[in-house]
């Protein structure tokens, strides 16, 4: 349903900060986003969703619902053909809720009718008999409740030691942290188009991060042969990981079967809060030890992570916690114990950062407390114990590609700060804002620094892979064009940016065209997420490219019957340079047009093995923050006003694409810090809506200023490492440091509330 | 009821439910697809065009409450040739979207608030935009999106 798109060159080179060749198109209102997608006849597909958070239920009566005009098919759990169940990582989470409902929100049925208000209709009059039980929504109890799943309550617990745990330092610090449920809250709610097909299967239009993961859920659920089923890409309104498990995908394909109609479904915004999974709520225990000349000993955490019903990809997600809870730091002895457990809350999974978000608050507040103990400046406490190249993790693994965790430190705090609050500043720049609640006299200013780091795509061990083919031909024009045809979910990140810039780069061919991405014609590219598509799908590329160029070498020494290591390539035409002989690409693919795929590993990771060590991770990406923040103490508002970054990118391919996800991934963490919580009241989600779930808006960000550090990463093509999470991670502990630092409390919970901070004077 | 409105230049009749929101009537009565629909509840802006100039959230607004009215979404605003209005031109040189889900309704707050304002300072911009929700940029290329287009003298015109 995306257009492909055809792409001139315009000093494209990789480096260049190439425009988004969708930029057009999006800035016009032409661009079909899922929520688009039209056909006659369609029906429009709803889904009747739990009220409670624990329940039994009793009995179904679908009839009143099949009794209303209009409604083509009612569905509950008895009719899906195929596995009952769905999960990215174990399919623990049942299609629709049969005898036992686990969160708030649980699909339970869904109807399809001519008009979304009968579907509404029909899905209210569904009769569910629900017998309500307690709800189990404390993680920490939950691990040795009795369980409320056949797969038990601990999805996952890890341990980690190394050297010796019981090592003490000269000073020791200690803290409880809790990270708050934070939504990804992409702008495009959930939306897509089930089309049963002639030959019986069903071709879903769909946004999502992972084509073939979701193709491969629905075809289970389906009994199908996942070939009957092709799932392509349809304009996605942002991600952030909340697109990465199945939401509607499997309803609206088995209401297309059921109904033999085309069906519709776009979730309404409340019903995209119960619709995706969320980042994991944390809570967190350290214990960090000291040298009195400021390095660090020992740390000891416990951290549990709140997974709510179903698995989604807590295993995954409680691994990059440990892995990660020291933070970019040495320390030689370690021991971090993590449980990710099942409660009726609703469930977690991927959000941008994935685990290295929350421990971040745990790590960065432990360092500042142990700078204070010791005395010491907060920045150069971190610079004397900064992971470096060579330097060993917690987890044993030595670090063999870049670090330059000293250099996004300095780069972070050498902005120049913000001009200093005095009495002619303007209200609305003041905390509350528009309220005009401020005393300018009682606002008090802080700034914090705080440093966190991550692995780049799928570790411990997960063989990762993305598959690219690519198609040289000869327009009808005569001119050379290059189709790139690659899975890869385009969620707003600018990989079709990235994609022609690399084909431009090695093939020297103008025209460069991506097919539209879906499941029918390629392999898997893996998920759009873990900031891995860079480095993937640009990998598959690079190497598919480097296999076109071998093959138009080839042709190009049999033309002039020389051995084609005489030849190279460049600008779009051979070259012998012995003889100044060129052959243009345009009379190389007059003999036919080359086509050449590949599917592209990473470098392979190892599992986690005993006390957690091993080499697991591919690649490590680090960030530092500074952020400035005014903060009104009566009334406990707070206004962030400055943050500033340097951040380790590798190679930066697309510098405005590069600065772009800093800027967006920084308001996204500053969000966390002082906005964005789903408040739960006993597995109730209380605020499903954007007028009680506040995101920030264009006056809540602040002032941004980033510094990219460029160092090549080895074995990445092109030395990029990814962008996307890193402005996440640390920009929010930066926040809630700035806060400490102005207001003289401890604040130990994010988001940090009004009541946090006024009521605690 | 009947409604007839002009869109875009062009006359609409319509027989439509009195319930219908503008922006349903928009997107699937007229069949102009570009105006999103993000929240439901009047906070997000992604549904916001211009009714007799001024910007609306078309959630906000019953199809027959714009009976009579000159309406122009998103499709409305690029040249018949199809070039783009200088606001538009800006979001794409200053790569003022990611995904673009908000991309329509922050082009028509922009195109308003410079018509009401074709100079404005950076504060403005933001003040103007902060009915628009926008998550994937952090809003800095949007608002230098709106500088850039209130630059231009072709935009201060329009």
């Amino acid at each position: 349903m995306v257009s492909p798109s055809v792409m001139r060159r315009r000093g494209s080179h990789l480096g260049a900060s190439v425009l988004r060749p969708d930029g057009g198109p999006k800035a016009k209102g032409e661009f079909a986003f899922s929520s688009d997608m039209w056909m006659d006849g369609m029906l429009w597909g709803r889904t009747l969703r739990s009220p409670y958070p624990a329940a039994l239920i009793k009995g179904i009566d679908v009839s009143p619902a099949l009794a209303i005009p209009g409604v083509r098919a009612v569905i509950s759990a008895q009719d899906v053909p195929g596995r009952k169940t769905f999960g990215l990582e174990r399919a623990d989470q049942p299609v629709f809720a049969s005898d036992v409902v686990r969160y708030h929100g649980e699909p339970v049925a869904a109807v399809a009718a001519d008009h979304p208000d009968t579907a509404r209709r029909a899905a209210a009059a569904i009769r569910v008999d629900y017998e309500p039980l307690e709800p189990l929504v404390v993680a920490e109890a939950a691990i040795n409740a009795p369980a409320i799943h056949p797969d038990g309550n601990v999805f996952r617990h890890i341990v980690i030691r190394t050297g010796d745990p019981t090592a003490v330092g000269d000073v020791v610090v200690e803290g409880t942290y809790e990270v708050g449920m934070q939504d990804q809250a992409f702008m495009g709610p959930e939306s897509g188009l089930a089309v049963p097909s002639l030959d019986g299967g069903v071709d879903l239009y769909v946004a999502t991060q992972w084509l073939h993961a979701d193709r491969d859920q629905i075809a289970e659920s389906l009994a199908m042969d996942p070939r009957m089923v092709r799932v392509s890409l349809a304009g996605v309104g942002g991600a952030f990981g909340g697109r990465e498990d199945v939401s509607l995908q499997i309803h609206a394909c088995l209401l297309a079967l059921r109904s033999g109609r085309p069906v519709k479904m776009v979730y309404g915004r409340d019903e995209s809060f119960f619709g995706h999974v969320h980042r994991h709520p944390a809570k967190m225990w350290y214990r960090h030890h000291a040298n009195r000349d400021g390095e660090l000993v020992n740390v000891e955490a416990r951290i549990v992570l709140d997974g709510g019903a179903y698995l989604s990809s807590s295993n995954a997600v409680i691994s990059n916690a440990v892995c990660f809870a020291a933070g970019p730091y040495r320390l030689a002895n370690a021991k971090v114990e993590g449980w990710a457990a099942r409660t009726n809350n609703p469930p977690c999974g991927a959000m941008r950062g994935f685990g290295a978000v929350q421990v971040c608050y745990g790590h960065e507040a432990q360092m500042d407390k142990l700078a204070a103990e010791l005395g010491m400046d907060p920045v150069q406490f971190r610079l004397k114990n900064v992971l470096r190249r060579n330097d060993k993790m917690i987890t044993g693994q030595v670090i063999k590609g870049t670090a330059p965790v000293e250099e996004v430190i300095r780069a972070a705090v050498s902005h120049p700060l913000p001009v200093p609050l005095d009495s002619s500043a303007e209200m609305m720049s003041l905390p509350g804002g528009a309220g005009m609640t401020a005393d300018i006299s009682d606002v008090r200013r802080g700034v914090g620094v705080a440093v966190g780091f991550k692995n780049l795509a799928y570790s411990e061990g997960y063989d990762d892979f993305t598959t690219a083919r690519i198609r040289l031909d000869l327009s009808p024009q005569g001119e050379p064009v290059a189709t790139v045809v690659i899975a890869t979910a385009e969620v707003g990140q600018g990989f079709v940016t990235l994609a022609s810039q690399i084909v431009r780069d090695l093939l020297g061919v103008d025209q460069v065209v991506l097919a539209p991405a879906g499941t029918e014609d390629i392999g898997s590219a893996g998920s759009s997420s873990a900031s891995r598509q860079t480095w993937m799908s640009g990998g598959a590329i690079e190497h598919v490219c480097m296999m076109l160029r071998d093959s138009l070498l080839e042709r190009a020494a049999g033309e002039l019957d020389c051995p084609s290591s005489d030849l190279i390539m460049r600008d779009g035409e051979v070259s012998r340079e012995s003889t100044a002989q060129r052959v243009s690409m345009t009379s190389l693919l007059a003999a036919g047009p080359l086509q050449a795929e590949h599917e592209f590993h990473h470098a392979k990771t190892q599992p986690l093995g005993v006390d957690g060590q091993g080499d697991a991770m591919l690649s490590l990406m680090f960030a530092a923050h500074r952020a400035v923040v005014d903060v009104d103490p009566d009334l406990g508002l707070v206004r962030v006003v400055q943050v500033t970054t340097g951040q380790d990118v590798g190679k930066a391919l697309n510098p405005v694409q590069v600065t772009g996800q800093i800027e967006g991934g920084i308001a996204q963490g500053i969000g966390l810090a002082v906005m964005e919580e789903i408040v739960l009241d006993e597995g109730r989600v209380r605020n499903p809506s954007f007028t009680d779930y506040l995101i920030p808006t264009a006056l809540d960000v602040p002032e941004v200023a980033a510094t990219l550090i460029e160092e090549p990463e080895p074995g990445a093509p092109f030395g990029a490492k990814g962008v996307g999470e890193p402005p996440t991670i640390s920009s929010g502990p930066a926040v809630a440091a700035a806060i400490r630092a102005a207001t003289g409390l401890d604040v130990t919970r994010v988001p940090v509330r009004p009541q946090d901070l006024a009521l605690r004077r | 009821m009947k409604v007839s409105m002009t869109v875009n230049g062009a006359r609409y009749d319509h027989d439509v439910e009195p319930r219908t929101l503008l922006v349903h009537y928009l997107r699937e009565t007229v069949g102009l697809t570009g105006t999103n629909i993000g929240c439901d509840t009047s906070s997000c802006g992604a549904c916001t065009v211009l009714v007799g100039g001024e910007s609306v959230k078309s959630c906000t607004m019953l199809a027959v409450q714009a009976d009579g009215a000159d309406i122009t979404t998103i499709e409305g605003l690029a040249d018949a040739d199809g070039e783009l209005h200088p606001v538009q031109e800006a979001f794409r040189e200053k790569h003022g979207l990611q995904c673009g889900y908000c991309t329509p309704g922050m082009v028509m707050a922009i195109v308003s608030l410079l018509k009401e304002n074709p100079h404005p300072t950076e504060t403005e911009v933001r003040e103007g935009i902060e009915g628009n929700l926008c998550r994937c940029t952090g809003y800095h290329n949007i608002v230098a999106a709106a500088l850039y287009a209130a630059e231009s003298a072709k935009a201060g015109a329009a």
